[in-house]
């Protein structure tokens, strides 16, 4: 069978179940854009690149399945670069396909030429440009492999025009043949059998689980390891949902702006369980200090993470959801053998002494003044289902998401965790929505993020995505400010946006959404209710809320997660990291 | 300067033969914050493979970590690590040197002891080529430079590992990761 190359493009992401697109078009790939009005496929148009890169991260993070961006040459494709460089630090399955000039322009200073595979390699997992049209089903094939296998990430395949438009004779290959590239799944055996061991002995062990579980489809396998042994977990900001927060050993996030207990039932355990960690230095502060009597297990698809921050003393590598099986047998193996764990009741008395003592709060309203931001989202999630799907962007409003949201399952937090996008919350929803149409989506979004990707309310409008997106309008970049008051002398530089201008009701309105605004405390529960209540359009809602509000505890940079600073009033009993 | 005074480890990384994988390589070092000492490409037996051989400097970084993450390209296939003791290295250098009639058969010498060839001769300069161990190339540089190096390139050591009666003690991972 003969097809051009944009033919057998579309066709073989046909073949490889593709069932959606976020792209805009452009010269070098249009010849891609005709066979899509043949094609099963859905095209989702969006207003700006980086729109498209989002939604295909967000679409990946909730299905699990990759995520696909189609976008021309040139300026699309740096428009790009964010999208992948995220995808790339939160191992989000990705394929982005660009256009390129034709193959005999290329290197000539072209019209929206630009070296996409240069530009793009170290924020993708591998990338490719494709000289022949009889290349593109295997590079589609490859590409797929990839994005989806080991650790998951990005991969761009590059096409040029005159390779687009060009013949080929359809053939799907059947396998891949990548010589360089073969994931160990498999954990080593003796390996599982000391990590068993340590477990059984350990006294004070903490389960790090990290964006590995949800990656490897493991919070089931998570769920039973921590029930059969009675440890801890702690899910980072990546992990969020991939152990329920309702369960009574779940301690919540850990790091920089984690919750005391987590933070130090880490600092203090003599086991740390990562699985699916990288110990990122927004988790660990400084690193000289962190959870020093420790000992490490470490389980990671990615061999180069083992070793990488913290020295393990029991390296796995493999996928998490096959090692934590293997492990729970090998505990079950050593406990029908007659080993038993130590008696670890003082332990989870102090754990619970520090969750009574340190619980998450804040400072009540004060009548006259602007919302809390932590009341907003209590009241947003206790009016929300229990498996509504949360996506953040970057900064306060995030912190503050990921705090007191309550995830009880997997795949129903989305957030820009390694890169910290900020913009990634709008665009990530909307993919988000269309990969789970039958669930109820809210993006809580910080003013400063909205103002940087507003525009694809435009395409949720357009393409009857109904996305619900609140806005924590604190009329400043919050983070920034907060930094610049803590450690700046509250010399406050460049942080103040303006709480009214855009209006947010009047920009979200004009994109064809429903939008509303909040001032007061008894406003919050009616405008939530109405937008509940919406389901064939976007909805925005304005909380107009405390601009000197700050995200509680913290760990200050630099400094070791012991010295956590809890919130001023709970200061009176602060417990000098748990000794 | 003697390559001796350097911590180095010699790294042979079997590469899928493909436009752009020498960028790759060379990239990560770069991004990683590696520095490379020396490297060699050039294709292999098997035309599909090409063999970087990689001096890194390991101040810069462990080596486990250098081969773990370049374990990371799609186009490594396999990494070798050569330990000084246990491979064979050589390195190739050209040489024009300073050799007026008076001093030319001081020189002619010494490009004999070392079991060089003249390449090319002019009325006062001599082109020679020499190859053998690194060492033997720092050792024939540092005796020439007295008489005036006019320049001097050497092509970076390439190594493979040394046969003993046993199986070659080669430290290989093989297998590729994510």
């Amino acid at each position: 069978m003969k097809l051009t190359g944009a033919q057998a493009l579309i066709k073989s992401l046909e073949m490889e179940s593709v069932e959606v697109v976020f792209g805009l078009p452009g010269g070098c790939i249009l010849p891609a854009y005709d066979p899509i009005l043949e094609s099963s496929i859905r095209h989702i148009l969006v207003r700006h690149e980086q729109g498209a890169g989002h939604m295909a991260e967000g679409y990946a993070h909730v299905t699990g399945r990759p995520g696909v961006a189609m976008v021309t040459s040139g300026p699309a494709a740096t428009n790009l670069v964010t999208p992948l460089c995220d995808a790339y630090m939160d191992s989000v399955p990705m394929v982005a396909i660009t256009g390129q000039v034709g193959t005999p322009f290329i290197g000539t200073d072209a019209f929206q030429e630009c070296d996409t595979v240069g530009i793009t390699r170290s924020v993708t997992k591998h990338n490719t440009l494709v000289m022949t049209a009889q290349d593109i089903p295997r590079a589609v094939k490859e590409a797929f492999h990839i994005a989806t296998t080991g650790r998951p990430g990005p991969v761009l395949i590059d096409v040029p025009k005159d390779v687009l438009q060009n013949t080929m004779d359809w053939d799907w290959p059947d396998s891949v043949d990548l010589p360089g590239y073969k994931p160990n799944t498999r954990g080593h055996p003796k390996m599982i059998k000391d990590a068993a061991r340590l477990i059984l002995e350990s006294h004070q062990p903490v389960i790090y689980a990290g964006g590995g579980i949800l990656k490897a489809r493991a919070a089931e396998a998570l769920r039973e390891l921590a029930e059969l042994t009675g440890i801890h977990v702690v899910t980072t900001l990546i992990a969020r949902g991939a152990f329920p927060d309702d369960h009574p050993l779940c301690l919540g996030m850990p790091g920089m702006h984690g919750n005391y207990t987590a933070v130090t039932s880490m600092q203090r355990s003599d086991l740390l369980i990562a699985l699916g960690s990288r110990f990122d230095d927004r988790v660990t502060g400084k690193l000289d200090g962190f959870a020093p009597d420790a000992k490490i297990i470490h389980v990671d698809i990615d061999p180069a993470e083992l070793g990488k921050v913290r020295r393990p003393d029991v390296p796995i590598v493999g996928d998490c959801r096959l090692v934590i099986e293997e492990l729970v047998t090998a505990v079950r193996d050593l406990m029908a053998g007659g080993t038993t764990a130590p008696d670890r009741s003082e332990w989870k008395a102090r754990i619970s002494g520090w969750q009574e003592k340190y619980p998450l709060a804040y400072e009540p309203h004060v009548e006259g003044d602007a919302l809390k931001p932590q009341m907003v989202l209590e009241t947003l999630r206790d009016s929300a289902p229990d498996d509504c799907i949360v996506v953040s962007g970057v900064g306060q409003h995030q912190m503050w998401a990921s705090q007191y949201w309550k995830f009880n399952h997997p795949y129903t937090w989305v957030n820009s965790g390694g890169l910290g996008t900020m913009g990634f919350s709008v665009p990530a929803a909307i993919g988000a929505k269309v990969g789970r149409p039958d669930k109820m989506v809210w993006a809580v979004d910080g003013d400063g993020c909205f103002q940087m990707t507003a525009q694809e309310l435009t395409t949720a409008s357009m393409e009857r995505i109904p996305i619900k997106v609140a806005i924590l309008n604190n009329s400043y970049l919050g983070m920034v400010r907060q930094w610049q008051e803590m450690f700046y002398d509250e010399r406050y530089s460049e942080v103040y946006l303006s709480p009214d201008t855009p209006d947010y009701v009047k920009w979200a309105e004009a994109m064809g959404c429903v939008a509303f605004r909040a001032e007061h405390p008894e406003e919050v529960q009616i405008v939530i209710d109405k937008a509940n209540e919406i389901d064939d359009r976007p909805v925005v809602i304005d909380f107009r809320t405390d601009s000197n509000e700050k995200v509680y505890p913290m760990v200050a940079p630099g400094q070791t997660n012991d010295g956590i600073v809890v919130p001023p009033f709970q200061e009176g009993h602060h417990g000098q990291g748990g000794r | 300067m003697s390559t001796a005074t350097y911590k180095h480890h010699t790294i042979s990384v079997l590469v899928v033969n493909q436009a752009g994988v020498l960028a790759r390589v060379s990239g990560l070092f770069a991004r990683r914050g590696y520095n490379i000492f020396s490297l060699a490409v050039a294709p292999t037996e098997d035309e599909r493979f090409s063999r970087i051989t990689i001096v890194v400097d390991v101040e810069s970084a462990t080596i486990e970590q250098v081969t773990k993450q370049l374990f990371k390209l799609i186009d490594v296939v396999k990494i070798s690590e050569l330990h000084p003791a246990e491979s064979v290295e050589r390195e190739l250098v050209l040489a024009t040197v300073k050799a007026a009639p008076e001093v030319r058969s001081q020189v002619l010498e010494l490009v004999q002891i070392f079991e060089g060839k003249i390449l090319a001769v002019g009325p006062d300069e001599l082109t020679v080529s020499l190859d053998g161990h690194p060492d033997k190339v720092d050792d024939f540089e540092e005796l020439v430079r007295p008489y005036g190096i006019v320049e001097l390139q050497r092509t970076g050591r390439i190594a493979l590992p040394k046969l003993e009666r046993q199986a070659p003690r080669l430290r290989a991972v093989r297998g590729k990761v994510s």
